[in-house]
């Protein structure tokens, strides 16, 4: 028996849009391999895109949070792993209590709905151009673009009446902060959850707002804990990786001025222009947790229950035996079917048609509004969140 | 084409209702699947195929007629 060490999941990056070179190499040698977690646990990681929708569509994987252990150690999030899901947290649960609620809330999340959103994201867009026109010529485009953007489209969607907004998003800010104290961090979270609550139990002027949270109180199905639960759920879920996808989406695009230059050519292909950035960019660069709750055999390999395993979206979304022609390239026109960004199977993104509208509205009407946006600071100087669990840029200083 | 959906597996992603509306939609309650053409004409086949790979619990089947 050979005595390599088992590796722990890689963070760093050689280039800023492409995942661990550690990843790529354990896809092309053994695309279910061990893997060492944070507390000497050792467990796997799942590096192919075959394995990884294998994975994701066996129900004998579990996504019951008890179980799951982050793979790169992030302060913040021991309140979420190794214990019982809290209450609305679907993401965390197995079926039938995620059939149940997944349905009470897929019905908010049609695409007929998210459709309809689009007249209502092209004046928030607009609105924040504007603002950034009128401070110009430069300006960091995280702050002011990809973040008011991202936080005043979950705050319209879960319906925080604008008397709330300024202490909703103050909270959620303080909430994603990496500068944060855990003390504060968990103060704004309890101040996030009383504000759901309130709202959840009636709070605020009646038909003043409605959004989601209104929606679910009335239909009555859920209680009053589970609706704050899914409202908190939706903001970390929606909020940094939205702000993240769009803040990172710009900075390829500029990094990649031929791919640009075919957009803002023809904006018709920006449909299958976002689905390439999903892709290509995979915000959820620590991928997701599975654990097998019975000893099983999968791909070959024994696997014990109670075992971690993490599913490497990033890893699978650069596979070349199935993103065949040069998987590695950002190509915008490419056929990007069945890229894993937003997960596969049941616990697939509830969100992910609002980030696609989203994404399809602010991108083109931003290249549209500034021609000549570029970066203001050399693109090795562009902070990036590498080791938060969503990538993305931290600022985005640009200039036009 | 024959298409066909099943109720049961759906989750409500959304996929099919964006990609290709003239064929699916969704339940305004539970967000599944709902389908409105079973017969879609030929110049949707390949959109047809495109939702079914989308579609992430594969709950929709083609036969061919
Ligand atoms: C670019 C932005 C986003 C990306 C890349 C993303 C990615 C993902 C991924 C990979 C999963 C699967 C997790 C797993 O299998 O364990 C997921 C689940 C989820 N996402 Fe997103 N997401 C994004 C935005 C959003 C937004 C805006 C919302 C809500 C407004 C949202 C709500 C959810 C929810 C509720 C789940 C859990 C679904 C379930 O368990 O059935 N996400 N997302
Ligand atoms: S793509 Fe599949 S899971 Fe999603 S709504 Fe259509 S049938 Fe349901």
């Amino acid at each position: 028996m050979s005595a390599e060490p088992v590796p722990a999941h890689p963070t760093g990056r050689g280039r800023p849009f492409d995942p661990p070179q550690e990843l790529m190499e354990w896809q092309a040698r053994e695309p279910l391999q061990r893997m060492r977690y944070p507390d000497e646990h050792v467990g796997w990681v799942v590096t192919s895109h075959e394995l990884a929708r294998a994975m994701l569509t066996d129900a004998r994987f579990s996504a019951r949070s008890e179980f799951k252990r982050a793979p790169v150690h992030r302060p913040g999030t021991e309140p979420f792993f190794g214990v019982p899901a809290a209450p609305g947290w679907l993401v965390d649960m197995d079926p039938p209590e995620h059939t149940r609620l997944r349905q009470q809330l897929a019905g908010q999340f049609t695409a007929r709905r998210m459709r309809e959103l689009r007249p209502r994201l092209t004046g928030i867009v607009d609105e924040l151009l504007s603002a950034m026109e009128r401070g110009g010529p430069g300006t960091d485009l995280v702050e002011a673009f990809a973040l008011p953007l991202a936080s005043q489209v979950i705050c319209e969607l879960l319906g925080v009446p604008s008397g709330d907004r300024a202490e909703f998003q103050r909270n959620s800010r303080i909430l994603f902060n990496l500068t944060s104290t855990a003390a504060d961090t968990s103060a704004a979270l309890d101040r996030l959850y009383a504000t759901m609550q309130d709202i959840a139990a009636g709070g605020g002027e009646p038909g003043e707002t409605s959004g989601l949270l209104q929606a679910l109180t009335e239909d009555g199905t859920l209680d009053t804990e589970e609706i704050a639960g899914v409202g908190v759920l939706l903001l970390t879920a929606g909020h940094d990786s939205t702000t993240g996808s769009l803040g990172l989406s710009v900075f390829a695009l500029l990094s990649h001025p031929d791919e640009l230059a075919r957009l803002t050519a023809d904006p018709s292909i920006v449909d299958n222009a976002v689905e390439e950035l999903l892709r290509y960019l995979t915000v959820f660069h620590f991928g997701v947790p599975r654990t097998p709750l019975e000893d099983l055999e999968f791909a070959g390999r024994q696997l014990r229950a109670g075992d971690s395993i993490t599913v490497s979206l990033s890893a699978a979304n650069r596979d070349p035996r199935w993103f065949q022609d040069e998987a590695d390239r950002l190509d915008l026109t490419r056929r990007t079917t069945g890229h894993v960004a937003f997960g596969y199977g049941i616990h697939q993104c509830l969100g992910q048609n609002l980030v696609r509208m989203e994404m399809r509205t602010a991108l083109p009407a931003l290249f549209q509004r500034f021609p000549t946006l570029s970066l203001a600071v050399p693109a090795e100087n562009v902070p990036l969140s590498t080791d938060m669990s969503v990538y993305g840029v931290h600022r985005l200083p640009v200039v036009w | 084409m024959h298409v066909s959906v099943d109720t049961t597996l759906c989750i409500g992603s959304g996929q099919c209702a964006l990609a290709l509306p003239e064929v699916f939609d969704q339940d305004e309650t539970d967000g599944l699947v709902v389908l409105l053409d079973a017969k879609p004409p030929r110049e949707l086949h390949d959109d047809v195929d495109e939702a079914v790979n989308r579609c992430p619990v594969q709950a929709i089947a083609t036969t061919a007629t």
